[in-house]
């Protein structure tokens, strides 16, 4: 079992091997902000965050309320975060990729709004 | 928007009004518009007239207390011209404004940036245009519609006016509707880019016809944009009667963050497909502008059809060929900015008193020579 | 050529890569037509069969589907039709626009992730199988994280092997959630209940149509049987009233419902969880074939009205599978195979109009014919059973978010319905900014017509507002928007 916890052990996330019995390929960083995580080969940037037990990496512009994956299939547009400075970008269906720099976002993702990762607007 | 200021300023004077639409509240153009309030793009003489008593009784509403609830922006205009032929005759346009009390000053081409800094670099030059502001149409009529009901007017959406009913000698007594019948001393016809066909109900011609526009609307964005900013181009696009497509770009920020991208013209009917042409044209112009727009999403594209008439001047007033009929439609692509204008004169010529403007230029009797049919 | 020769050369445009897109390039490229396949995923297989990326080397894909046979063997027959230069297939590309042209189609579609250059995509025949996306009817708390979609949760677990939680709530209504719970329990998660609205006595009522379809039955009980085994307590008549935490859901408050759905007072209980997987049904994609000009009906939901042969009401327009109206994996498959095979038929006929081609246009095996019938048979009395209750709005509170996408709340709404004369929900858009946002108000728009139904306006010619027309159906960059098609009013074909 793959076990990932968070560092204020909040959550957990699992994934079970024993219905698809998965050997990934060899896993790699991701830099979120501050910090670094790992993903696999083949996730998605929304993927990787639930694995590490991120579940939100946006602000919202109006009221500045957390939000991360709600339908998960790209259609939704909640998911949205800053990979590579494209803001906007849909962590459901975005691919993480090796040294991939991924940013939360507030506001409209145009570096307006205060985020630990916003750009100088 | 303008039927909802006649119903508004009719009501407020204590007229009992009915306020008919066969669709919703902003069902017609005043939900594809852009919200323009402008003065910047009018010939001196009865339109620009109109405008700027339009723009002084916008900046009444500003004190209303839904002023505040219709993302009524007193940004001003940038008209800007690409080249010294545009230049010229967009000083030449600005100072005919300022011989007819409009503030125009000239703003030189390295003066530009200050006031839009992410404005393209290259331009001859632009003039400024204080007294242009921007409003959100369909929040505007809905408002007014509602003060209007406060003073007592009655709203019936989704009733279709099927004939204009008349007394024996000729003189109006109401209508028929869909739903029945509502009697009525004085009916006012501000149908829109329907208003042709409304005046045909009443057996008279008002040769209105639609003139498609198309919008792009972006993502939302921080304010890059200042003012309504567009090419000095536009003028002439609006002044046209060509039937074909033209395009200038207009290119604004809105209170609620996406830029709004216009303005195409050309007359094909009502059809609502959209045109690939169109809207790479207004992206491209767009970007022309405003380079920092490249790489901006846009989300959306909505369509509306302007009323036009032959002359370019709406029709406003008294019908002399039926008593009791008013009309108050044909403004193409300026009815929100002259709404308020037009819903004033019209409660004054309801009312029987003088009107603080001539209404001679906007007869709407004035096209009887023409063969153009209404549509 | 500036003829359209619609013969050996002609090819077939199909959006989604789903089981009705296969089946119906499979279909089309058995008879002999070449196909182009656009989809916006990176792998065929739709949501229904959505696979682990290969990277992930998961060692029994399959284990995560219930209906392997015949999805691999579409599989092969399409790899080899590729292999064999009669299908061209083109993933991760996203359709914004699609146009009729003199010649049949064109399509426009964003290129890869990043969605920063656009390829078009020519044909002389379209086939639409743009599938579906959940519908969500909002209730307090429904903005935290960890509150996700049952169909995005699957999402998650069948394409990257995660879980939405250790501690997760499956509610709503629909035949989704059985097999979302099922997938859950059996990855190891802790599934604290099965929260349905649903009435079962509803199966009671619709048995004969259930009764027609022998394997979904079979199909059913297994789930039965595996919730057992997993120890997840199902209750059905029961709700999510709301979802409680700060930074992201902690628990949900769940009620019974009375006969005519509304909340039973008193019976509120409370579930602590860390994630929340919540449908109320699904709604099919019609945006291009409103775009199309493709009629669009109200059957059990909306859908592209077709005939017999999946032909739409715009010439050489198909649409098969969800788009033509909810119904599951294996009516899509028969609906892709009854379409491919009829605008095949279609394509060849008017290359040779000369040529008798005996009935060529009778397109639609018995077998196909009966097997539809019983299908569609089958999801209509499940649309009957799992029809979320109108009462449902009454959940939604005065503060609840409704537009996710610009934090509009049903108090807004409501307002605009009673107090501005907003009677239908385009009016609602313009006056609240509902429905203005990223998503063009996919997710919030069935949440606005019915909030305009309860308030005593016209939910719209179709409810859920299915009816709005998105003329760009994804969002473009200004600089690609902006760049000329040379082959905009022509008919040559890109490579």
């Amino acid at each position: 079992m793959l076990i990932r916890r968070r560092g204020t052990g909040a959550r957990t996330e699992v994934a079970s091997p024993r219905l698809a019995a998965a050997s990934p390929e060899s896993a790699f960083v991701l830099h979120v902000d501050d910090r670094e995580i790992e993903a696999l080969a083949g996730h998605t940037v929304a993927a990787a965050l639930l694995r590490a037990g991120v579940t939100s990496w946006r602000r919202t512009r109006v009221t500045g309320e957390p939000r991360g994956v709600f339908c998960g299939i790209g259609v939704c547009f909640d998911c949205l975060v800053t990979v590579n400075d494209r803001p906007n970008q849909r962590a459901c269906i975005t691919p993480a990729r090796p040294g991939d720099v991924v940013r939360t976002q507030a506001g409209t993702g145009h570096g307006d709004g205060a985020s630990p990762g916003a750009r100088d607007g | 928007m303008v039927g909802a200021a006649c119903a508004y300023y009719a009501a407020r004077a204590g007229l009992d009004v009915v306020l008919v639409d066969r669709g919703p509240v902003a069902g017609g153009t005043t939900g594809a518009g852009e919200g323009n309030i402008l003065v910047s793009d009018k010939e001196p003489g009865p339109e620009l007239d109109l405008a700027l008593l339009s723009a002084r009784l916008w900046r009444e509403f500003a004190a209303e207390p839904f002023g505040s609830r219709i993302e009524l922006e007193f940004k001003g205009g940038l008209v800007v011209a690409a080249d010294p032929r545009e230049l010229d005759a967009l000083h030449a346009l600005a100072s005919r404004h300022r011989a007819s009390g409009v503030e125009a000053p000239v703003v030189a081409a390295d003066e530009l940036a200050h006031l839009e800094p992410n404005l393209a670099d290259g331009l001859a030059g632009g003039v400024l245009y204080p007294q242009d502001a921007q409003v959100q149409p369909a929040l505007a009529a809905a408002h007014l519609i509602k003060a209007a009901r406060v003073c007592g007017a009655r709203l019936r959406t989704d009733e279709t006016v099927t004939r204009v009913l008349r007394a024996a000698e000729g003189a109006v007594r109401g209508v028929a509707t869909t739903r029945g019948e509502i009697s009525a001393a004085a009916v006012v016809n501000a149908a829109g880019t329907w208003g042709g066909a409304v005046a045909a109900l009443a057996g008279v011609a008002l040769p209105v016809l639609p003139r498609r526009g198309f919008i792009l609307v972006t993502e939302p964005l921080p304010r890059l944009v200042r003012h309504k900013v567009y090419a000095a181009d536009y003028v002439a696009d609006v002044a046209s009667d060509s039937a074909a497509l033209r395009t200038s770009p207009v290119v604004e920020g809105t209170a609620a963050g996406p830029v709004l991208i216009g303005a195409s013209r050309e007359r094909v009917g009502f059809d609502r497909t959209v045109s690939l042409p169109v809207l790479r044209r207004l992206a491209a112009q767009a970007i022309g502008l405003f380079p920092v727009l490249r790489p901006v999403k846009a989300m959306r594209a909505y369509v509306g059809f302007r009323p036009y008439l032959p002359d370019h001047l709406p029709a406003i007033g008294p019908d002399p060929r039926v008593p009791g009929l008013l009309h108050a439609c044909g403004h193409e692509g300026a009815g929100i900015g002259l709404a308020p204008a037009t819903g004033h004169l019209v409660a004054l010529a309801l009312l029987g008193r003088a009107t603080d403007l001539d209404l001679a230029p906007f007869r709407p009797d004035r096209f009887e020579d023409r063969v153009e049919q209404a549509c | 050529m500036a003829d359209a020769s619609r013969g050996p050369g002609a090819r077939l445009a199909v959006v989604g890569a789903g089981p009705a897109g296969i089946a119906g390039a499979v279909a089309a490229a058995d008879a002999g037509i070449t196909v182009t396949v656009v989809d916006a995923g990176p792998q065929i297989g739709g949501q229904f069969y959505r696979q682990p990326a290969a990277s992930l080397h998961a060692h029994q894909p399959g284990a995560l589907h219930h209906a392997r046979g015949t999805w691999a063997s579409l599989r092969s027959r399409f790899e080899r039709h590729i292999a064999a230069d009669r299908i061209r297939y083109l993933p991760d590309h996203h359709v914004w626009l699609a146009q009729r042209t003199d010649t049949g189609y064109r399509l426009h579609a964003l290129v890869g992730p990043e969605q920063e250059r656009s390829a078009p995509v020519s044909a002389h025949a379209l086939l639409l199988a743009t599938g579906a996306y959940e519908r969500v009817l909002p209730f307090p708390g429904w903005t935290l994280p960890g509150v996700m979609t049952a169909g995005g949760a699957q999402a998650m677990l069948k394409g990257a092997l995660t879980l939405p939680g250790r501690r997760t709530v499956v509610a709503g209504t629909g035949p989704l959630l059985l097999p979302v719970a099922a997938g859950l329990a059996a990855a190891g998660a802790r599934i604290e209940a099965l929260i349905d609205s649903a009435d079962l006595r509803g199966l009671i009522r619709h048995a004969p149509a259930f009764a027609a379809s022998p394997g979904k039955l079979v199909e059913g009980l297994g789930y039965a049987l595996r919730f057992a085994r997993y120890r997840v307590p199902i209750r059905y008549r029961h709700t999510v009233v709301a979802a409680h935490g700060k930074e992201c859901v902690e628990a949900v408050t769940v009620a019974a419902l009375d006969r005519d759905g509304r909340v039973r007072t008193g019976s509120e209980r409370r579930i602590a969880c860390d994630s929340l997987a919540i449908g109320h049904g699904l709604l099919p994609h019609l945006d291009l074939a409103l775009s199309l000009g493709a009629r669009i009906e109200d059957g059990n939901g909306p859908g592209v009205r077709v005939d017999q042969a999946q032909q739409t009401s715009v010439p050489g327009l198909w649409a098969a599978g969800e788009t033509t109206g909810i119904g599951g994996a294996a009516l899509a498959e028969v609906e892709g195979e009854i379409a491919g095979g009829s605008a095949a038929s279609w394509l060849r006929q008017a290359a040779n109009p000369d040529r008798a081609d005996g009935g060529s246009r009778l397109l639609v095996s018995a077998q196909n014919a009966r097997r539809r019938r019983r299908l569609r048979g089958f999801f209509a009395a499940l649309d009957a059973v799992y029809s979320p209750p109108a009462a449902l709005t009454d959940l939604i509170t005065a503060d609840t978010t409704v537009c996710r996408c610009e934090e509009v709340t049903a108090a807004a709404v409501r307002e605009a319905v009673r107090e501005y004369g907003a009677t239908d929900p385009r009016t609602v858009k313009l006056l609240t900014r509902a429905g203005m946002g990223w998503c063009q108000g996919r997710v919030c728009g069935p949440a606005v017509a019915r909030l305009v139904a309860e308030c005593g306006g016209a939910a719209g010619a179709l409810l859920d507002g299915a009816s709005a027309p998105r003329p760009l159906a994804r969002p473009v960059p200004l600089g690609v928007l902006a760049l000329d098609d040379p082959d905009e009013e022509g008919t040559r074909e890109h490579p």
